[in-house]
């Protein structure tokens, strides 16, 4: 029973992290319908600039901000940039020009910091709370609770404010959007900003539970796709969802079947998404969005 | 105006030529090395031109093929006790079967679904090469025999300049040949427009299926050419790096143009050799390249040095 609890909490944990970079994806598709392969070089970034920062010796917070913030720059300059030169291009063209961003980043990332593996002290404590025989990292709360506030955070964003709705009104129809006055340009920007911000706090969350390298990025960024995926493109709830659920599988599948294949079991649940149902669980049912 | 079967015969020979030229101003056996790199990458890019331009289908895990056919002529002399050459054929048998099986299913999806379950696909081939230490070495990878033919032992760079260039060129000869058959036209249409192809009468899965195992079978011979050239293999050959770099070299090449994916490769093998020197930006400067590329030369070198060459002339 501590056995299973512990292996649900860890794949909850690790979940979380997936979910965010989910979110962040979700975030720019439903904005650009731009399929973000970079987007797990801003996990990297959030990690990476907060622990130089704070071995620099600036206090963990502004380390964090700083980092949060490099990340926002990033994804802006990636948008301005990157993407909206290309405008018009096919949908596997932007997929590629993402790819070239992220081994950009990581290659930036590589000359910038080193290619070493870096910790960062957990926010409080590395003493191991026991919950019902289970022992349980603080880290942990951090980053399911940090998690669940930028969740909400995002939701009430998108379904509160006007800005929210100027993102929905991108998502559904970019030109009867820019009609009624928003400005699509703008509002791409903010979400390649938006989800740069969420990836680096997942960044800055896990790291000190799995460590940051130069290199984390790309396979986060697939994992994030899968579970994406697997929650149904385009879709905040599915991606949240999806994120949990890989997290959950992974920590199930290596705990109780095989540890060396934990990576593959995010690809084989694209694969197997993709071919039982496309639409994944939340999504809607047009494989392609024309 | 040339006609087709002029032009045809016009790139082979001029490819033909230019291998055959190009030792005599080698300064040295690392420049055969190099060149046989561009051959060997060019193969491969070929065979994914074939899918991606002709066909119209993306395909981002590409170099997982590349690696079975690399593996295959590592593992086979090595454990199975398969001459080396019937494992170039094993391989290239495996990746066609295994590009059968899995494109069935896959073919189906568009843009990027079919990107994302062609690049699991990659990794999945990946992470099974680098897990299996037992028959693969791991990630550390391992050494490839030399490949004997006839008794003579197959070795030095200049020797393998000139096996890898008759590769491509029966590769090259292949794919130009294929444009005018009904399967290239059944290709072409497919690229152009998919419903407008299903409405002519053209078996849409059937055609993508085809071009899929087509461009499986040249990355598997590709990587089996490197593998035994190298003396060594490691599951970076295999890796999402490299499906990247392939996709770039055809598309820096230009999509559908043959002679692009050779323009393609050697720009993406001779740049890195160039740049040794800042070796720490390497990855730097190849994501600078994609991305660079894809905003301002769309259609790829080849197509729009030829499009400004027609505009001259007139």
């Amino acid at each position: 029973m501590s056995e299973l609890l512990q292996f649900f909490v860890s794949g909850l944990t690790v979940g979380a992290v997936y979910a965010l970079v989910a979110l962040g994806f979700t975030l720019v598709y439903h904005a650009s319908e731009v399929v973000n392969f970079a987007q797990g070089e801003f996990v990297m970034l959030g990690g990476m600039v907060t622990v130089f920062a704070y071995a620099a010796g600036v206090p963990l917070p502004l380390a964090a901000l700083l980092a949060v913030l490099v990340a926002i720059v990033v994804g802006l300059l990636l948008y301005w940039l990157a993407i909206a030169p290309a405008r018009g291009a096919t949908a596997v063209s932007l997929i590629i020009i993402t790819i070239g961003a992220s081994i950009l980043l990581r290659g930036a990332a590589q000359i910038v910091f080193d290619k070493q593996f870096h910790k960062l002290p957990a926010f409080s404590g590395d003493t191991p709370v026991d919950l019902f025989g289970a022992a349980i990292q603080p880290q942990s709360f951090w980053v399911l609770g940090g998690a669940a506030l930028l969740v909400l955070l995002l939701y009430y964003v998108m379904e509160r404010t006007l800005l929210g709705k100027a993102v929905m009104a991108t998502a559904a129809n970019r030109l009867a959007a820019r009609l009624v006055g928003v400005n699509v340009a703008t509002i791409m920007a903010l979400a390649f900003g938006g989800s740069a911000a969420i990836g680096a706090v997942a960044g800055i969350l896990i790291t000190p539970i799995t460590l940051t390298s130069y290199d984390v990025g790309t396979l986060l960024a697939l994992k994030g796709f899968a579970a994406a995926m697997l929650g149904g493109m385009g879709s905040p709830l599915g991606a949240v969802v999806g994120g949990l659920l890989l997290g959950l599988l992974e920590a199930f599948g290596a705990g109780y079947i095989s540890s060396t294949y934990k990576d593959a079991i995010a690809f084989i649940v694209i694969l197997a998404v993709l071919f039982v149902a496309p639409q994944g669980l939340f999504g809607r049912r047009a494989v392609e969005r024309v | 105006m040339m006609t087709r079967l002029n032009r045809r015969s016009v790139i082979l020979l001029a490819l033909a030529t230019m291998m055959a030229l190009l030792p005599l101003v080698f300064p040295s056996s690392y420049y055969f090395r190099v060149a046989s790199l561009v051959w060997v990458s060019a193969l491969a890019a070929i065979g994914l031109n074939i899918l991606m331009g002709k066909a119209g289908q993306v395909s981002l895990g590409h170099a997982g093929f590349f690696g079975i056919g690399a593996y295959a002529v590592a593992i086979g002399p090595a454990h199975l006790g398969v001459n080396a050459l019937a494992a170039v054929g094993i391989g290239a048998l495996l990746s066609g079967l295994l590009a059968f099986l899995v494109g069935r299913p896959i073919l189906r999806l568009k843009g990027h679904y079919l990107a994302i379950a062609t690049l699991g696909l990659g990794v999945l081939i990946a992470m099974v090469i680098t897990t299996e230490s037992r028959w693969t070495g791991g990630p550390d990878g391992m050494p490839v025999a030399k490949l004997v033919l006839f008794g003579w032992r197959v070795s030095g760079s200049d020797t393998w300049y000139w096996i890898t260039a008759g590769l491509l060129l029966i590769g090259t000869w292949i794919a130009l040949n294929l444009d005018d058959t009904p399967t290239g036209r059944a290709f072409r249409a497919l690229h152009d427009s998919e419903t407008a192809a299903r409405v002519a009468g053209v078996a849409v899965n059937r055609f993508k299926l085809q071009a899929f195992v087509i461009a499986a079978v040249y990355a598997s011979v590709a990587g089996s050419a490197l593998a035994m050239m190298n003396g060594f293999v490691n599951p970076d050959q295999a890796g999402f790096l490299h499906s990247v770099e392939l996709v770039t070299m055809v598309v820096l090449g230009g999509l559908g143009s043959i002679v692009g994916s050779i323009v393609g490769a050697a720009v993406l093998v001779v740049l890195p050799q160039v740049l040794t020197v800042f070796q720490e930006y390497e990855h730097f400067m190849l994501g600078l390249l994609i991305i660079v590329s894809m905003i301002f030369m769309r259609d790829g070198m080849v197509p729009m040095l030829a499009r400004l060459i027609t505009r001259g002339r007139r």
